[in-house]
């Protein structure tokens, strides 16, 4: 049996033609079969058929009854361990759940598994892993590619239909980026509309949890349900979720699209270009107004992105030090060799150097020269926004330069791998809500996403023109 | 060339995570340029701009003076590696 | 008064700044809401906040952010409406997060000041450079294993405020008068209970010395002492050993000492870090905290009355000293007792002098013997007043009353009961005194002839004699004139 989306699920489970330990089994084998592609850091058939029981019990109008659905696992989850893809939080097993996670179980749904990403979502390709890389399943014959990252495994998860939805973070495109590789909906809601608790932090002032799907309605369902707010988060923010869902609405009728010139950049092929143009063409066939924006600073991004987030990140990774869970080296001779052998085995490569980064940007007498001058280049980059949302709508942009590369491609030019994000970052310095739809392909068939993106709290905007574009292809 | 291999050696100490002399090549190399290519910054006036922290536009929340988070002692060392007599363990310090 | 201390060839200044860490008297802790008691079992006050695991995030405590305006205020210091919890990033065994949540460019509370008094009725004011909020760390234990220390978070978390003040203090006196000051203030505020042994509050001693009006010599931080006679050993050694070394050609090295209680002398910390680099930046899990004016002025109405508004009304309106103001308003509850003395009885107010007699003679030493503090005491405040008021109307002698008043601390009884029971009144009586001068006369006859012989000083013996026989109730000024002018009639 095929399942095409949250919805159609929900109907056959309603209409008695499918139990909910038959969706299980369904998935199971399906995990099963494609194993080879490193989807999962964790998976046990026992635990779904735990869940299969308690999910029995719940009333039916639970939104997410029976829904099969991954977690990052960067989602600190009580069933199950949680290792951020690092060998330092090695046999990690939380006694909480995280905030997003609870939500998703409260409305019933079945977690299938835990998924890869780079190692605490430091990364574009899923190949920082302490697990190995996941491999997009979109590959063909001998060319294995790689999913996009950090939240490759669940985008990956979703593409091969190992579940309906997947929970994501996206500090700097890591949920929109690997979403284009994969040709699945990916959202990133604005800063604060989830809440960061339980969550293993990246870089804070820009982690956001978001969400995977088969498209835009599902993802709508996904969002209201693991957004609101959560006073145990300082920044979670205390607004009205409305309901995306039932909100969706296709017209665009009026809507003015800001189309930013900053956006093209040497290097992203004439085919994202090509699709960029078509999506705009659909746009104004659907009564948008099309109009060319500049956002002057987005050129500042990368490089004020890779400072702030090394700078937070060596910082909530000094907790992973063996003390208090998690891997220690063995027989260390001091406290300080303990914590240096712990870190120097526990931590990747893509970790070790974005710590280090960020130690030296606040270091003493660097502080100013590039972790200020980062923020006050964030500020400018989010004026930029604030500027230009005065009479735009919605921004439509492409979500990467470039369809999914293969696995081991960039990986020895760090800086290489992190223009991938160049679309993607901009949105989250800003910190607004942004969406990655797949539009159209390349020559080699590989998925080609697009990115709107809203004002702070306006994810209804973004979802429905995510909505009008999505029909194109139906 | 903004970092040398003892600057190198110096973070990494700070940081708590030991490098093997290979390790450190490798990285001087990559943080080199890593830092050459956002000295591009240098290239923006923000003299008069104030610097962005965290981008919520909401007020510090404050909650009530309330003792209620009660976690057992067993729950909080569930998962460290050593642990003794109800103590988190660590090799001796000596101050 | 000079605090210059004499060396070998030349006299040194001592210059110090205290940094005080006080905890703020709070249920729970200043981000997480663990309960901040003392002394629970290890490891048992830990919320996963504390123990800093993977997505755990701060909430802040809003008593605590309470706590500190009121101690600013209490410290006649600016509060400021703009303040930032930043992160100070080190590694420690009982650091969980690998930081410290801090507040660095801008601290809560700004610039204050507070006066010391001294013996000699003077007094001087210690310049504050900041209070600012931050969180404990937890409590390492080195020696119950023999290859191990021990890790408990209980404290991890718990609120203090740390006050710093300026190089303003020149002697250890000083530096005592300091801090009994500060912890005065914090406790008449009740922000912090001040209680040293528990590690409530407790001081990192910044010294150096110098040439007179010489720039600053290069200072040593002692850590984490937490009781007054300790901070003033600590100062002591330290300073004589700074003067030797520099005395013999030396110099100070710049460094954090420990101070061992047992030996009386300071040394350096053993694990010597390479040099610090605390790479603080604003935390990005916590938004700046604003403070409205209005909040700040609602605060400032709740605070009653401060140890020097206290001292200057003992001085307006009971002629106190200044000295003896300042010692009985440095310690609350003392000072509240004698509130409560004088208030039992409106002519008592004109006795101040004798009440602050009364209790810091009679009553403290009756305390001390039997370890009771002054809030628990036996004799409550109106008792005393009560017999002060006995005392002053003649009713009891001065001596009597110092019975009465162990006889009030044993049986927590009325004084007018013990004295009515007792029969203890005091004999105003002139013929019955009379009574008791004649028969001391007759029955020592001797004794009058030599007084009448010149022996002038046999009139204590008399007096001793009739106050004997009246069981002390005899009113001795009574008794004296009779005895007086009964022995100049027999001249
Ligand atoms: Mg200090
Ligand atoms: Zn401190």
């Amino acid at each position: 049996m095929d399942f095409k989306s949250i919805s159609q699920l929900k109907s056959l489970l309603d209409e008695n033609k499918i139990s909910i330990k038959e969706i299980a089994e369904t998935y199971i084998k399906r995990i099963k079969e494609k194993k080879e592609l490193n989807i999962f850091i964790y998976f046990n058939e026992d635990k779904i058929y735990e869940q299969v029981k308690e999910i029995e019990k719940l009333p039916n109008d639970k939104t997410l009854k029976g829904i099969p659905i991954s977690v990052k696992d960067l989602f600190c989850t009580s069933n199950m361990p949680t290792t951020a893809a690092s060998k330092i939080l090695e046999n990690f097993k939380p006694t909480y759940e995280s905030f997003v996670t609870q939500k998703l179980i409260d409305q019933g749904s079945m977690f299938i598994g835990k998924t890869n990403l780079d190692e605490f979502a430091m990364g574009s390709a899923t190949n920082t892993s302490y697990f190995g890389n996941t491999i997009n399943p979109l590959s063909k014959n001998d060319n294995p590619l790689a999913p996009g990252g950090s939240s490759g495994g669940s985008a990956a998860a979703v593409a091969a239909d190992l579940c309906l939805g997947a929970t994501g973070t996206d500090t700097g495109g890591s949920i929109r980026q690997p979403a284009s590789f994969c040709g699945v909906v990916g959202i990133k809601p604005t800063y604060g509309l989830c809440s960061r608790w339980g969550i293993a932090a990246f870089a804070s002032s820009l982690d956001q949890a978001g969400v995977f799907s088969k498209n835009v309605t599902d993802a709508s369902i996904l969002l209201e349900e693991i957004a609101g707010h959560d006073q145990r988060d300082s920044t979670s923010s205390n607004v009205q979720i409305p309901s995306f869902s039932k909100n969706l609405n296709p017209s665009l009728e009026g809507k003015i699209v800001g189309i930013p010139k900053e956006y093209t950049v040497d290097g992203t092929s004439d085919e994202i270009n090509g699709v960029w143009e078509e999506a705009i063409k659909s746009l104004e066939k659907k009564g948008a107004k099309i109009k060319y924006i500049s956002l002057p600073h987005t050129k500042y991004a990368l490089p004020t992105y890779y400072i702030i987030a090394p700078a937070e990140a060596s910082s909530n990774l000094a907790r992973y030090d063996g003390v208090k869970y998690g891997y220690r080296a063995k027989n260390p001779k001091s406290l300080d060799d303990m914590y240096e052998i712990t870190r120097s085995e526990g931590f990747g490569k893509e970790v070790k150097r974005r710590i280090l980064i960020g130690t030296y940007v606040l270091s003493a007498g660097y502080y100013d020269a590039y972790y200020l001058k980062a923020q006050k280049v964030r500020k400018l980059i989010a004026n930029d926004f604030v500027q230009v949302f005065s009479d735009c709508d919605l921004i439509l942009t492409p979500t990467a330069p470039s369809a999914a590369f293969p696995l081991n491609e960039k990986q020895n030019d760090p800086i290489k791998m992190y223009l991938n994000d160049i679309f993607t970052v901009p949105a989250s310095l800003a910190g607004i809500p942004g969406i990655s739809i797949p539009y159209g392909h390349d020559k080699q068939g590989l998925p080609l996403g697009i990115q709107l993106l809203g004002k702070h709290y306006n994810e209804q905007e973004i979802l429905n023109a995510a909505f009008a574009l999505e029909k194109d292809y139906e | 060339m903004k970092l040398d291999i003892n600057t190198i050696n110096k973070i990494a100490k700070l940081a708590r995570i030991r490098l093997s002399e290979e390790e450190a090549k490798d990285l001087l190399k990559d943080m080199n340029s890593i830092l050459d290519w956002v000295e591009q910054l240098n290239e923006v006036n923000t003299d008069s701009v104030e610097p962005l922290a965290n981008i919520s536009s909401s007020i510090l929340p404050q909650r009530k003076d309330e003792a209620k988070d009660i976690n057992s002692a067993d729950e909080i060392l569930k998962n460290s590696p050593d642990k003794l007599e109800g103590y988190f363990a660590v090799p001796k310090v000596v101050e | 008064m000079s605090n210059l201390i004499k060396g070998k060839e030349q006299e040194w200044e001592t210059v110090i700044g205290l940094e005080i860490h006080a905890q703020v008297k709070s249920n729970s802790k200043l981000f997480s809401s663990s309960s901040s008691t003392f002394g629970s079992k290890p490891n048992s006050q830990v919320s996963l906040v504390d123990a800093a695991m993977p997505g755990m995030l701060p909430v802040i405590n809003k008593y605590c952010i309470e706590q500190a305006i009121k101690t600013g205020i209490g410290l006649n210091a600016k509060i400021n409406n703009y303040s930032v919890f930043d992160r100070k990033n080190y590694f420690y065994a009982d650091l969980p997060q690998g930081y410290q949540i801090s507040q660095y460019k801008h601290p809560i509370v700004g610039e204050g000041k507070v006066t010391i008094d001294f013996k000699d009725g003077s007094s001087k004011d210690i310049r504050i450079v900041r209070l600012h909020l931050e969180q404990d760390a937890g409590k390492s234990i080195h020696d119950q294993n023999p290859t191990k220390t021990y890790v408990d978070l209980n404290r991890s978390g718990v609120a203090l405020m740390e006050i710093v003040s300026e190089p303003d203090i020149r002697s250890a006196d000083e530096a005592g008068l300091y801090i009994s000051k500060i912890r005065s203030i914090l406790m008449y505020l009740d922000t912090c209970d001040g209680n040293m042994q528990e590690g409530s509050l407790r001081a990192d001693v910044n010294i150096s010395v110098r040439k007179l009006d010489d720039k600053y010599g290069t200072r040593c931080e002692i850590k984490n002492l937490n009781s007054i006679k300790f901070i003033k050993q600590a100062i002591n050694y330290e300073v004589k050993r700074q003067i030797e070394v520099l005395e013999e050609g030396g110099v100070i090295e710049q460094n954090t000492l420990l101070f061992n209680t047992s030996t009386g002398k300071t040394r350096p910390m053993r694990s010597k870090e390479e040099a610090h680099d605390y790479r603080y930046f604003p935390d990005p899990d916590l938004l700046p905290l604003e403070i409205d004016q209005e909040d700040i002025d609602k605060l400032k109405k709740t605070i009653t009355e401060l140890p020097d508004d206290r001292k200057k009304r003992y001085v307006d309106d009971y002629n106190l000293s200044n000295y003896d103001a300042s010692v009985l308003t440095a310690d609350k509850f003392v000072s509240d007792y004698f509130d409560n003395v004088i208030k039992f009885d409106k002519t008592l107010k004109k006795s101040s002098k004798i009440v602050v007699n009364w209790i810091t003679s009679e009553l403290f030493s009756l305390l001390n013997e039997n370890n009771i503090e002054i809030n628990n005491s036996p004799i409550t405040p109106q008792y005393l007043g009560k017999l002060v008021k006995l005392l002053k109307e003649d009713i009891i002698s001065g001596k009597i009353a110092k019975d009465v008043l162990v006889e009030m601390f044993n049986t927590k009884k009325d004084p007018e009961k013990i004295i009515e029971q007792k029969g203890l009144k005091q004999v105003t009586d002139t013929s019955e005194i009379e009574n008791i001068v004649n028969e001391v006369l007759q029955e020592n006859q001797k004794m009058v002839d030599q007084y009448l012989s010149g022996k002038d000083k046999l009139l204590g013996f008399f007096v001793g004699q009739t106050m004997k026989k009246s069981k002390g109730k005899a009113n001795p000024k009574i008794l004296n004139e009779i005895l007086q002018s009964k022995l100049s009639k027999k001249n």
